[in-house]
């Protein structure tokens, strides 16, 4: 074993994106499996790989890790960005799980029916602007320091990039009534781990397209 | 100020109630304000006390606490209920991902159709019998100790009697197949905090009935059209 974090899950974002954000923001280099069939999905269900028969599944420290969150937690603890106590944690937690509930509505958004499509594109912007962008552009415009929890780099910015970015593919100007939010997204993209993440080549993936959710669908058939 | 968390929801289970058997099954009292009208929620709204505009809401330690998952990873924290170290956590946080996956699909019962009911009911007890249950009996099983992690009680033992209970509700001998639970639903619910929490009188709330879906729907004007997975 190469000692690498290896992530197995469809070659997209999907619910593994967020894990890649935080180990290439942590600076952790990781390997990839691809399920492109749903004969090898079967397969590592056989093999016991996946603990509730899902990924994400991160092979990590000896462990085969599943559920999105407790992979991240995990990993923001060993990379120390999980704050340094109690309640630094409690603050990202409720940041990351504010954020996370955004993110889920743009997951959803390729598998709706097309007649659903401009309805829900309207509820993501409504969402982002109305309820999630107005929190964190508050958070930093009261405390003024360059990252959301503790004046230091942790998974909430880190989360809040990925939100910020995956929003605006969907509606270009949404941070046109957030000035604090177009300052921390500069910030953000000039720190080293990430613009080597942004820059064509790295492990981020592209939007899921009509291929990527067919994918989706021929593998996890029942 | 009593000192107590202060817990803002509804006069029923939804997502707090994960949050009430923690506190509990940790020894901690604590006091609730029940949402019954649209104006109480709205006042709550202007005041500013709900960070993404929604419940569960917790007042602890100085904070407004917002997002099920983030009060109950606190509260275990605190407590001790959290493991001894991060591999202890993240096995914890696996378990309680696959519990509250379960739970999930069961949040949303009260609110179907009588025919979607029938179908959420089929589906919650076929998903409790293969995917989610062998894994804690094996869990059991191959350690033979009488807590999932650690040999030590924890947030993740709390959560799978939750959800043993819960589906139990649905299945009265949904555990027929699996001995190690049955044990271990035995076990917990001797725990003198759990057993005082499994009295009538407590803090724990009844299987939610069409009120408590009118209240929800009243105070929220939402949850109108839901569908069974």
């Amino acid at each position: 074993m190469s000692g690498k974090p290896r992530l197995t899950y469809l070659n997209g974002r999907g619910r593994m994106e967020p894990i890649r954000w935080l180990l290439a923001a942590a600076g952790v280099e990781f390997e990839e499996v691809y399920l492109e069939t749903k004969e090898q999905y079967d397969k590592l269900i056989k093999d016991g790989f996946l603990l509730f028969q899902q990924v994400p599944l991160v092979e990590i420290d000896g462990m085969k890790m599943v559920q999105t969150r407790a992979i991240m937690s995990y990993i923001a603890g060993k990379y120390n960005l999980y704050g340094k106590d109690l309640k630094e944690r409690a603050l990202i937690d409720m940041y990351v799980e504010g954020i996370s509930d955004l993110m889920q509505m743009i997951l959803t958004f390729p598998f709706s029916p097309p007649d659903a499509k401009e309805k829900n594109l309207e509820a993501i912007k409504e969402r982002a602007t109305n309820r999630y962008f107005p929190v964190f552009e508050k958070v930093l415009k009261q405390h003024g320091q360059d990252f959301l929890v503790g004046n230091k780099f942790s998974w909430a910015d880190v989360q809040l990039m990925e939100a910020i970015l995956a929003v605006e593919e969907k509606v270009p100007a949404v941070l046109s009534g957030f000035p604090q939010l177009q300052v921390f997204k500069t910030k953000m993209s000039n720190m080293p781990t990430i613009k080597k993440f942004l820059q064509p080549g790295s492990p981020r993936k592209p939007p899921p397209d009509a291929h990527y959710v067919e994918t989706v669908l021929r593998v996890f058939k029942k | 100020m009593s000192g107590k968390p202060k817990l803002f929801y509804f006069d029923g289970r939804g997502k707090m109630e994960s949050i009430r058997w923690l506190l509990a099954a940790a020894g901690v009292e604590f006091e609730e304000e029940f949402l019954e009208t649209r104006d109480q929620y709205e006042k709550l709204l202007q005041g500013g006390s709900l960070l993404f505009q929604q419940v569960p809401m917790v007042e602890i330690d100085g904070m407004r606490m917002v997002q099920t998952r983030a009060i109950l990873s606190y509260i275990a924290a605190k407590y001790n209920l959290y493991g001894k170290d991060l591999k202890e956590r993240a096995l914890i946080d696996m378990y309680i991902g696959g519990t509250d996956d379960l739970m999930g699909f069961i949040l949303m019962f009260p609110f179907l159709s009588a025919e979607d009911k029938e179908k959420q009911r089929a589906f919650v007890i076929q998903k409790a019998t293969s995917r989610y249950f062998p894994v804690y009996e094996k869990v059991l099983k191959d350690h033979g100790q009488d807590f999932l992690v650690g040999n030590n009680f924890s947030w993740a033992d709390v959560h799978l009697l939750e959800a043993i209970l819960m589906v139990e509700e649905k299945k009265s001998d949904v555990l027929s197949g699996f001995p190690q639970l049955q044990a271990f639903k035995a076990r917990m619910s001797s725990i003198p905090t759990i057993k005082k929490f499994l009295e009538p009188g407590s803090q724990r709330k009844p299987v939610p009935d069409d009120k408590y879906v009118e209240t929800v729907r009243r105070v929220l004007r939402m949850y109108y059209d839901l569908k069974a997975n």
